[in-house]
This record gives structure tokens, C-alpha cells and sequence, in this order.
């Protein structure tokens, strides 16, 4: 493995009460790559983002960031290294336009009055940055905008504050096809730009699509890291329904993996 | 003295070729737009207010005068600023019933502060910063309830309605009506401004407008966002001048048998707070909070939106809003009596800035709508008043504009989700 992993997650463990929720787990994800994370409901896919994202603190096991251990206690402590989790329930407000939302809770200000010249001028950047042209302004309100616009939106405000590590909990899960193919091209284009990218779905169409590796969790504990083009459906949905959770040692390596 | 315009959706900003053009046909455009998908604005109200001065114009007597537009004015200044307050509240989603009462207990602290002969007498604009402050307090200690505590508005200024009612009756029943004789006091509803000063105010709230768009174009210069729409801003500016210009020139008009009448306080204190709320609401990141915790709450908190912060600090507006309110109705009777606040101010309060536009369920409106609302309201119960209709008609009229307004809106709305916009 030439390059330090963006996150490298080793022997987590997080238990809430008698139920252990994770056991033992590594998880790794580079820059430039999208990392699905499957595992059936319960595997602890939940728990293992949020042990990322700040809303929980592992038990136990030490999470490095570019290579440094860190300690992650807050979701501000995440945002601070550069981790951003867009959520499935969107956390947007339909009353505020698309400018207003991407800057939510971090306006643009000058002499204490807010910058909207420079507010709208990023948010139109940003936008066309990531390829997102299907909204016609980004003065409507976001309760005009459609399910898969409305991800973008989401996308690509955590994508605006220089974030390397972006956090798609089931992006799609509300959208229709062409939505859904809208969002994933999205989510390509995010790896491509350098940013490692983890990607939580139930549905393993959307993580082929998309994902450079697959990670499989179950019953809290490791089954496997998959390359994707080394790998099939039926493989994954084995190691999801019965794969036997083992305690990895290291991950498997990444050589030749599909970038 | 609409600032707030330029933030909204008139300055949408097209990605692809859709740019609306320039000019008339831009204007053309942009209104058949909105038409179309029911974003009327404040088109309805203002029609609706132009139709009411026009038809009390004939039919009451006394109504197409200034010395009755000046009444009108100090009328309505009171429940206007009260629906400042409201404003606010219902932008977050919440609710203010207590309003009526605070603004009672502002003018009884105002009253028991500046009394003569007691220890106190202070002077009045001392007096005033004090009950401002405490009436403000005791707002920020009913939003905190609901904030830290989350125990429904509705129920915690309910709770509010009773206590500070409670509280007025205590102070009040002994001694019926305290008078209030400090200048200062009275002067908030009553001073009239000589007829220069009046034109040189008119002309500075008409300059706000321009600075405002001023501001803007600096601001924007360089960057690739829209252009103004600058016929669409030439007519606001030509609005506003006249409804400043126009207001002055009927007050100055007005003579009480030979007194020369003159642009009262009351107005400009109503002016100042609209233009500062304005300010507030669509200018600063306080503002943009609002308008998000009363959208999305959890969007907002997961934004890092301090919510509890929010929600205590428009509880406090709601106080002093509540308060400058109160003062300035007692100004008007020079006192302070057991019949306090006026009747209905409360229902009036929300009813004008429901009429306005302002939702309830928050994350929608403007404070023009509350000026708007309050000034519709005022009118039409002054012109019922001066067509010497009863009690009961005003009661039934105003309630039917407020049932038609919100109608109207909800149409529109209706009409807005359909066009997907």
C-alpha cells in the first residue's frame, strides 16, 4: 500500500448497554475513492459512521486520519478534520433557497451584514463544479426542487467547505431511476475529485455503480473488503446474508484495486 | 420601504439561458410569472387597502381628511409594532399569547416609574428603557420554557395571557388609572414633527431604499451574480417615495381648528422599527436562523444553528416589541387604566400579520406583511367607525378580511405547489 489511507479505522469496538454494536471492526477509506459500506440491518453500519461522524465515541480502537490518530468527540471535531455525512432524511430547509442552504449555520458576512453576492457566486460555483446543472436557479426555494436536486443540494454543501472525506448515508433511497442516476454520477464525480467518499446502501445496483471497494459488515464484526471488479453481486449478497464475521488482520490489499 | 424584496426570490439567479430579460418585458415577464403561480406578494393587501380608503373615501364623512389620517396613524401605530413582535414569533413556528398583556405591563412599569410624587418620578425615556428591558426579560423567560424546557408556546403564554392579566388586576384595581404626565412619554404617540422636519424625514427612509440597492450592486460587483431588474427597482423606489412624500404632505395638510397638524412620532417610530426588523430579518445570519429554525428545525441544528438561542431571542423581540407597543398606546390616553390593553389587541396583532402573508407554521412571511396587515385593519376599522357602524359590524368585518385574506393566500399556494415552484 503506497499511499496512507484518508481514514483508517482499527479495531473498533462500541457497545450501547449489553448489545455490542461493533466488535473488533477496521474500516479504510483513500482519498479518491468511494467506499461502499453494506451489511444487512443491525450489521452496525449505523454505529460505525457515527463513531466517524462524532455522534458516537468508539469504546475502544483508534481511528487515524491522514495517517495521525485522532479523536473524534463531537460532530464539530469532524468538521473540523473535514468530514462531512449528508443524511438520509435531507437536513435542509424547504422554506430557504439553494444559496441559503448550502450556507446554513456559516454565512458569509461583511461588517456583520450577510454576503450574498459572494454567497451566490460560491453556491453557483460549487454547483457547476460538481456538474449539477439540472436547477435553473439557485435562488428557488428548495421545496421546488425535485428528490434527486435536492440530494445534489445536500452534496454539495458538504462538499463546499474543502471536506475530504464525504459520508452518503443511503443517498438514493428516496429517488426515482433517473434521479437515482443523477445522485450516483454525482457520487462518482466526488471520487474523481479527490475526496474519499463512504457510501451506505441497502442497494448493491447503486454500490456497483458506483463503489471502488465494497466493505461487508455483519453482526458488528468484519466479513470482507471487496474490490469491485474483482468481485460479483452474488458474492456480496453471500458475505451479507452468511458470511462468516472474522477478526481481519489488515485489510486486504489494495494493489490492482479498480481505480 | 420593501429592502427585503432584493433578497427574495426577484433576484433569481438563472443558471442556464432562462435569464429573465431586462427592462419592461423582463418586468412584463416576471409579473405574469408570479401571477401565474400564485406568488402574489403584497399585491393583494395593498390593492385591498387602496379599495378600502377608496370606499370609505365616499361613503364616510369625516374618513377622506388628514386630521382623521393623523388619528389613523396613532391608531394603529400601537398593534402594529405588537405585530412586529408576532412576526417574529410566527416565522419560528411558534406563538405569543401574552403579547396583550406584556404590552399592558410595559405601559403600567412605564406609568409606575415616571409617577410624580412617588420616590421614583424618573424621567420618561429612562423610564421607557427600563420597561422595554424588563417586558423584554420577562419574554426571553417565557421562550426559555419553550426553548430549554420544551413546553409548548401556546401554552406556556397562555400561561403568560393569565399571569400578567393577573398582575395588571392587582396593581390596577385600587387605583383605577394612573396618569402619565412625563413629556417624553406622551410625545411617542402624540409629538407632532413641524412640517420641515417631516419632508427631511420622509426624504431619509426614501434614500434607504437606493442605499440599499446601492450596497448590493458594490457588493456584487465582480462577482458573476444577477443584475437588479433596474425598472423593477425604479418603481419601488417610486413607490416608497410616494407613500413617504404622500404621508407627509396629507399630515402637514391637517389643521385642528387652527392648529397646523404635522407627521406624528408615532409613525416614525413605527417606520424606524420596520425598517430595523427588516434589517434584521433578511440581512443578518440572525435573521437567516429564523427563518431556518422555523423551516426545519433539525436542518437548522444540524447546521449548527444554536435553535434554544433563537427561539429565546424572538421570544425577547416578541417582549419588546410588546412593550414599545403598550407605551405608545398609553401615550395615546396619557394613562394607564384598568381597561388595558384595548380590546382585541392581542387577535388584532396576529390577525394583521396573518393578513400580511407571514405563515403559521413559520419559515414564511416578511415584516412588511405585519405593517401591511396592521395598517389594513386600522383602516378598516377607522373608516367603519367614522361611517358610525357598530361595534359588532367592525368585529364581523375584520374578521371576514382576515378569513378572505388567509384564503387567498392558501389559494395562491395551492396554485404555487401545483406550478412546482
Amino acid at each position: 500500500m503506497a499511499d496512507t489511507p484518508l481514514l483508517k479505522l482499527r479495531d473498533i469496538s462500541k457497545s450501547f448497554g449489553s448489545v455490542q454494536a461493533l466488535n473488533g471492526v477496521d474500516f479504510e477509506v483513500s482519498a479518491g475513492e468511494v467506499m461502499a459500506l453494506v451489511g444487512d440491518n443491525g450489521a452496525g453500519k449505523s454505529t460505525l459512521v457515527k463513531c466517524i461522524a462524532g455522534t458516537h465515541i468508539p469504546d475502544s480502537g483508534e481511528v487515524l486520519f491522514e495517517g495521525r490518530e485522532v479523536h473524534i468527540h463531537s460532530p464539530k471535531d469532524a468538521a473540523r478534520l473535514g468530514i462531512e455525512v449528508v443524511y438520509q432524511d435531507l437536513a435542509l430547509c424547504d422554506n430557504l433557497d439553494v444559496v441559503q442552504n448550502m450556507y446554513l449555520g456559516r454565512e458569509a458576512q461583511r461588517f456583520q451584514i450577510l454576503n450574498e453576492a459572494t454567497m451566490e457566486h460560491h453556491t453557483s460555483e460549487t454547483l457547476s463544479s460538481l456538474a449539477v446543472t439540472t436547477i435553473k436557479s439557485v435562488r428557488q426555494t428548495v421545496a421546488t426542487l425535485s428528490g434527486g436536486q435536492r440530494q445534489s443540494v445536500a452534496v454539495a454543501r458538504a462538499v463546499m467547505w474543502n471536506s475530504k472525506l464525504v459520508i452518503l448515508d443511503e443517498p438514493t433511497a428516496a429517488l426515482g431511476v433517473a434521479q437515482t442516476e443523477q445522485v450516483l454520477e454525482l457520487v462518482r464525480r466526488l471520487g474523481q475529485q479527490g475526496l474519499g467518499v463512504i457510501l451506505i446502501s441497502h442497494n448493491l445496483h447503486d454500490v456497483f455503480e458506483t463503489a471502488d471497494r465494497i466493505t461487508v459488515l455483519r453482526l458488528g464484526r468484519n466479513v470482507g473488503v471487496f474490490e469491485r471488479l474483482k468481485t460479483t453481486q452474488q458474492a456480496v449478497v453471500e458475505a451479507i446474508t452468511a458470511g462468516v464475521p472474522t477478526r481481519v488482520a489488515g485489510i486486504p490489499s489494495t494493489a490492482g484495486a479498480g481505480t | 420601504m420593501t429592502t427585503a424584496d432584493v433578497v427574495g426570490p426577484d433576484r433569481a439567479k438563472p443558471l442556464e439561458e432562462e435569464q429573465l430579460a431586462g427592462g419592461v418585458r423582463g418586468l412584463y415577464e416576471r409579473a405574469w410569472l408570479n401571477l401565474r403561480t400564485g406568488n402574489l406578494g403584497p399585491v393583494p393587501i395593498i390593492v385591498g387597502e387602496i379599495a378600502v380608503v377608496v370606499i370609505f373615501g365616499f361613503t364616510a364623512t369625516n374618513f377622506f381628511t388628514s386630521v382623521n389620517f393623523v388619528n389613523l396613524i396613532e391608531e394603529t401605530a400601537g398593534t402594529a409594532m405588537l405585530a412586529f413582535g408576532v412576526a417574529f414569533v410566527l416565522l419560528l413556528g411558534e406563538i405569543d399569547l401574552s403579547i396583550g398583556y406584556l404590552a399592558g405591563i410595559g405601559a403600567l412599569v412605564v406609568a409606575e416609574l415616571q409617577l410624580p410624587g412617588s420616590s421614583l418620578q424618573m424621567n420618561g425615556i429612562l423610564a421607557m428603557l427600563i420597561a422595554i428591558a424588563a417586558v423584554a426579560l420577562i419574554g426571553g423567560v417565557q421562550g426559555s420554557i419553550v426553548a430549554f424546557v420544551g413546553v409548548p408556546s401556546f401554552v406556556v403564554t397562555l400561561a403568560g395571557f393569565l399571569v400578567w392579566q393577573g398582575v395588571i388586576l392587582n396593581k390596577l384595581e385600587q387605583r383605577g388609572t394612573i396618569i402619565i404626565q412625563d413629556r417624553w412619554i406622551n410625545y411617542t404617540d402624540l409629538y407632532i414633527f413641524s412640517h420641515l422636519a417631516g419632508w427631511l424625514i420622509a426624504a431619509f427612509f426614501t434614500a434607504l431604499y437606493p442605499i440599499s440597492i446601492l450596497y448590493k450592486t458594490i457588493v456584487a460587483r465582480g462577482t458573476q451574480i444577477a443584475q437588479q431588474n433596474w425598472l423593477l427597482v425604479g418603481v419601488k423606489a417610486a413607490g416608497i417615495a410616494i407613500a413617504a412624500f404622500g404621508t407627509v404632505a396629507i399630515c402637514n395638510h391637517g389643521k385642528i381648528i387652527d392648529t397646523p397638524e404635522g407627521l406624528p412620532l408615532a409613525c416614525v417610530i413605527i417606520i424606524f422599527f420596520f425598517v430595523l426588523l427588516t434589517f434584521l430579518a433578511k440581512w443578518t445570519t440572525f435573521g437567516r436562523h429564523v427563518y431556518a429554525v422555523g423551516g426545519n428545525a433539525e436542518a437548522a441544528r444540524r447546521a449548527g444553528i444554536n435553535v434554544p438561542r433563537i427561539r429565546v431571542l424572538v421570544f425577547m423581540i416578541s417582549g419588546a416589541t410588546a412593550a414599545i407597543g403598550g407605551i405608545i398606546f398609553a401615550a395615546q390616553v396619557n394613562s394607564v387604566a384598568l381597561t388595558f390593553p384595548p380590546g382585541n389587541l392581542l387577535l388584532n396583532a396576529i390577525a394583521s400579520a396573518v393578513i400580511g402573508g407571514v405563515s403559521l407554521f413559520g419559515g414564511r412571511g416578511e415584516v412588511r406583511g405585519a405593517l401591511l396587515g396592521a395598517l389594513l385593519i386600522g383602516t378598516l376599522q377607522n373608516g367603519l367607525n367614522t361611517a358610525n357602524v357598530s361595534n359588532g359590524w367592525i368585529y364581523i368585518v375584520t374578521g371576514l378580511v382576515l378569513l378572505a385574506a388567509v384564503t387567498l393566500d392558501t389559494v395562491a399556494r395551492r396554485l404555487q405547489a401545483r406550478s412546482g415552484r
